[in-house]
């Protein structure tokens, strides 16, 4: 549907405009608008360039130095002698991805109810949506550590994770549901007609219609449980993650971190470089 | 009414209920406790005891105004920046990104797959006083514009001013502006352009008149993804703040954990959040809509 | 009330495992109205039950309490990072000496970053009642410090396993002023919180805290953001005594700092080294340790115990109540009092060590170097008085002041604004 948006869509527009104008503003406006996106995109990445480049630098080991002094490997050879990060690391990736599958499957079955249906709970349901989307971060840890407390639930691994998908789960609801909003019932209508169950017309026609929504929804979850800080610190118990593991030895060392933490930075950002690459890749293929 | 009937009419409520109920055990009871919390009187070494006395509101509000506005301004500064940054990359994203629209979205999400402490510490050495920033400017002799706007602290740097604060907030919090906005433009029907450029419309005001309209529910949830966090976010000011930058979230955790005032620490969260609230309604009626929720909902 | 002989059998097992009783088992039921009809009847107190603390039935149940603890060679030990000695990678050479010579392994966890903060995520769990999930944890002589003795938070020291203590503690960390007879705490390190300053960068030498003043240094300054070594050091820059100070000293002493805020660039938490380092600080509130350590990497580096005086902590070992293996917690805290082992860590952690007899094993150390550097090192570390304090310091450290709970209200109201406005 948008792809007519791009260049065709220029096209039509220019054709209907005073030529000398028409020329100039659409070389202006090509030029500049991919100018500022790839500027913006640079500025987000541009730490990230600082924390590949001091995973190089030589130093002593204890903390990143400010100076350059040379270019060394050995941080690479070397990742692993910190096991606290290691396991901090470990329990951040694995936190983070079952956080988006929990979030993924609650907040799409409840973003499709929402966009689709009109039904009495609905206002009451978006409140409770809009309450937690707007509650500060403070107060959803704080709160939530009162819960445990009271009920005696030892803090650890799974109440990090329960927590995680307790703020992720709004934010896949807000995404599937505009999705949802914009489809055509007409298609379910059809493959309903055609003899499909309700099931299967969620699988075949509504999930790969709205997959948008759940990847982007998605994408925010694990992006979000895989760097909170607030809410984790108050709710861990004495399980690290890796943001909690940064911040202590950021604090502790002064203002500064060990090179290994720029080592996995720099390899986890590889990783998802090579996912977009790989998906840009699979989208050229497709069409 | 045939099994079907109900099963239809049931459905909504069933799709609805695990999420639903996720929140209601993690999210609504905690935070009714915490409403509890905030009228009680008493002290951590003797216990405290339901008074329901409100007047511990009277008291955030006494001490910690300054930080409670500062943190307002900083979010309202933040976000406006945002949205200004935001809305060119997800025009460029929604209209000119073709098949690479995917690609483009996790490119701008792929810093947050790194700690935000490392990605702070990186600001950290740019913005420092013999870091990168000051360090071009100062080639270029250009430092002095800084000072001249105003944004620089009295020794000439950048770092611990409310500037480094402001900076990193927009900073950490810019992809959440982008995607509601990316996702309303996105699904702008582009027969509504042609039909826009067919009555001789220029492409300025065919924005003006079809795509910005179209894309305020998306403007609405990016100020609302941004400026609440933003507004709440206290890390940021710790790392690169300075003397007269604090803000609300850390004098909260102070009243929490040192203080161990939890009255006061839970009345100051419901001053935030109920501030936080009155100002998205607010927004939300000057856009027109007297739904705040249903506008969100788009 | 008063007269009654401790808790009897209670506190043994209130010691070891969390207590049962009505109020848990109602909690577990029900949930909509838990949130509210819980806290509307009030969060409870964690006021200790008394006791006769110090009496001989008192003595006897700590003594029946050790009598029945058996060794279970696991150790769970949280500290702050960078306290203790590192070896090739992650592992502590001083650590797995100790498996090595009495069996017991040690799960070591630097979590404790500052004082606060950890007693904040702690005290909820031993209010409940709840074994914390560690044996053995440092923490300063403070606020904290002082509320878990209040509210009867820590195992009492059995003291019969503490011969290398008493053989070989220094003055300082025997008999501290804050835990009278050791009853419940050892001492791990202590440090000063005194001025560091770059004297290249200032143009001369720094000897008072009214040195920060100094209209030159504005912007250059740095404080700590916290309510101990804080309004300290600010009483002590007034001249007077932190411990005997009074309610209005402190009035005074937040108006010196309210005249100082403006040259102060921030208040830091532990991060002010890395800002002293890279020159963004001149000048700062610093810890003795932290100084010496980075003087590696920054050379220029100084650290003065300014002559008005300054606050002298310690940061102490303690069994938190509930913890699962606290024999072998009163193990090792008495095996590091050994001479070779004190000398282990006071290597690496390089802030003043509590047993004093570590100063001649540098002195033999650094006639014994072969290389230029490890002398030069060793000289270093056993003639700073950065690690081994002289007596003309010792005359000006003060110890902080002991609040009670009113008077921590008072104090606080007076300092958090400086460092949170």
């Amino acid at each position: 549907m948008t792809a007519l948006a791009g260049p065709a869509l220029d096209e039509a527009m220019e054709d209907r405009l005073p030529s000398g104008k028409r020329l100039r503003g659409r070389k202006r406006r090509g030029v500049l608008l991919p100018i500022w996106g790839w500027l913006v995109i640079l500025w987000l990445a541009s730490p990230i360039i600082v924390m590949i480049v001091y995973g190089f630098n030589d130093g002593n080991g204890k903390a990143v130095s400010t100076t350059w002094n040379g270019f060394t490997l050995k941080w690479y050879q070397h990742l692993f002698v910190y096991s606290d990060l290691t396991s901090a690391l470990v329990n951040s990736i694995t936190i983070a991805l079952l956080t988006t599958a929990i979030s993924i499957v609650l907040g799409t079955l409840m973003g499709v109810a929402l966009g689709k249906y009109r039904f009495r709970g609905t206002g009451s349901v978006n409140l409770l949506l809009f309450a937690n989307i707007a509650a500060p971060e403070v107060v959803l840890g704080a709160a939530l550590l009162t819960l445990f407390l009271t009920l005696n639930i030892p803090r650890g691994y799974s109440t990090i994770l329960i927590a995680h998908v307790m703020f992720s789960v709004a934010y896949v609801v807000v995404t599937v549901r505009a999705r949802m909003a914009g489809l055509d019932p007409a298609l379910e209508e059809a493959a309903r007609d055609l003899g499909a169950g309700p099931i299967a017309t969620f699988f075949r026609v509504t999930l790969p219609m709205i997959w948008p929504g759940v990847l982007a929804g998605g994408l925010l979850a694990f992006a979000m449980s895989i760097d909170d800080y607030i809410i984790t610190s108050f709710n861990n118990g004495q399980t690290q993650t890796f943001p909690l593991w940064v911040y202590g030895a950021f604090q502790r060392n002064g203002g500064s971190v060990p090179p290994q933490v720029n080592v996995m930075g720099t390899l986890i950002f590889a990783f998802g470089v090579l996912v977009a690459v790989t998906g840009a890749v699979g989208s050229r293929k497709k069409a | 009414m045939s099994a079907r009937a109900i099963r239809r009419r049931l459905t909504p409520y069933v799709l609805v209920l695990p999420g639903w109920l996720w929140l209601l055990i993690f999210f609504v009871v905690p935070a009714l406790s915490m409403l509890s919390v905030s009228t009680m009187t008493g002290d951590d070494l003797n216990g405290f005891k339901q008074t329901f006395h409100f007047g511990t509101y009277v008291d955030a509000w006494n001490q910690y105004h300054t930080q409670i506005v500062r943190s307002l301004t900083y979010g309202l500064i933040a976000t406006v920046l945002c949205l200004v940054i935001a809305y060119p990359v997800a025009y460029w994203i929604a209209f000119r990104g073709g098949r690479y629209k995917s690609s483009l979205l996790f490119l701008l999400l792929l810093p947050f797959f790194v700690s935000f402490v490392i990605r702070t510490q990186s600001w950290e050495f740019m913005l420092d006083d013999h870091g990168m920033v000051l360090g071009v400017l100062r080639t270029l002799h250009l430092e002095g514009i800084l000072h001249t706007v105003g944004l620089v602290g009295s020794g000439g740097q950048i770092l611990q001013t409310s500037t480094a604060v402001v900076g990193g907030l927009v900073y950490n919090f810019l992809p959440f502006t982008i995607l509601p906005i990316y996702v309303a433009l996105e699904r702008v029907d582009p027969a509504l352009l042609e039909a826009s450029a067919d009555l001789y419309a220029s492409k300025a005001v065919a924005f003006r008149k079809v795509v910005l309209p179209l894309s305020m529910p998306g403007v609405f949830a990016a100020v609302l993804l941004t400026f609440v966090p933003v507004a709440s976010d206290y890390v940021n000011a710790q790392i690169l703040g300075g003397a007269k930058t604090t803000m609300v979230g850390t004098v909260i955790q102070t009243e929490y954990f040192t203080n161990l005032n939890y009255p006061l620490a839970a009345s100051l969260s419901f001053i935030l959040m109920a501030v936080l609230l009155v100002g998205i309604f607010a927004y939300a009626k000057a856009l027109g809509t007297d739904d705040a929720l249903e506008m969100a909902a788009a | 009330m008063a007269n009654e002989p401790g808790l009897g059998p209670d506190l043994a097992r209130g010691l070891t495992e969390p207590r049962l009783n009505r109020r848990r088992f109602l909690q577990i039921g029900g949930l909509g109205a838990l949130g509210l009809g819980l806290t509307a009847c009030g969060i409870p107190g964690s006021k200790s039950s008394g006791g006769n603390l110090g009496g001989q039935a008192w003595r006897d149940e700590i003594g029946k309490f050790w009598s029945q603890q058996k060794q279970t060679n696991v150790l769970n030990f949280e500290n702050w990072p960078l306290y203790i000695d590192v070896g090739k990678g992650s592992d502590h050479p001083s650590l797995d000496l100790f498996t090595k010579e009495t069996g017991i392994k040690v799960n070591y966890k630097e979590d404790i970053q500052d004082d606060a903060s950890f007693y904040g995520k702690i005290a909820p769990v031993l209010k409940a009642g709840q074994n914390p999930g560690f044996d053995l944890m440092v923490i300063t002589n403070g606020f904290e410090l002082e509320n878990l003795f209040a509210r009867d938070w820590l195992i009492p020291l059995d003291q019969s396993r503490m011969s290398n203590f008493y053989t070989y503690a220094s003055d300082l960390a025997k008999d501290p002023s804050y835990d009278r007879g050791n009853v419940y705490t050892m001492a791990w390190q202590s440090g000063i919180t005194g001025i560091g300053y770059n004297p290249k960068l200032i143009g001369k030498e720094i000897t008072s805290w009214n040195d920060l003043l100094d209209p030159k240094l504005k912007g250059k300054v740095g404080m700590f953001a916290d309510n101990q070594d804080l309004p300290c050091s600010a009483l002590c820059a007034i001249g007077v005594n932190p411990e005997i100070s009074t309610p209005a000293d402190w009035t005074k002493a937040a108006d010196w700092l309210k005249k100082q805020r403006p040259s102060v660039r921030k208040y830091y938490d532990q991060s002010y080294i890395g800002a002293l380092k890279r020159g963004d600080l001149w000048a700062s509130m610093a810890w003795s340790g932290d100084v010496f350590a980075s003087q590696a990497d920054n050379p220029d580096l100084r650290f003065v115990v300014p002559k008005e005086g300054a606050a002298i902590w310690t940061d102490n070992m303690c069994i938190p109540v509930h913890a699962s293996h606290p024999l072998d917690a009163m193990i090792y805290m008495d095996y590091v009092y050994q001479p070779r082992i004190a000398a282990m860590l006071a290597d690496y952690i390089n802030y003043i060590t509590p047993v004093s007899a570590v100063q001649p094993i540098f002195q033999k150390e650094a006639k014994a170097a072969t290389s230029k550097s490890d002398k030069q090192y060793y000289q270093n570390l056993s003639t700073s008085p950065m690690i081994f304090p002289k007596p003309a310091d010792f005359a000006k450290l003060h110890r902080y002041r002991v609040l009670t709970a009113d008077e921590e209200v008072k104090w606080n109201a007076l300092f958090e604004p400086i460092y949170q406005a």
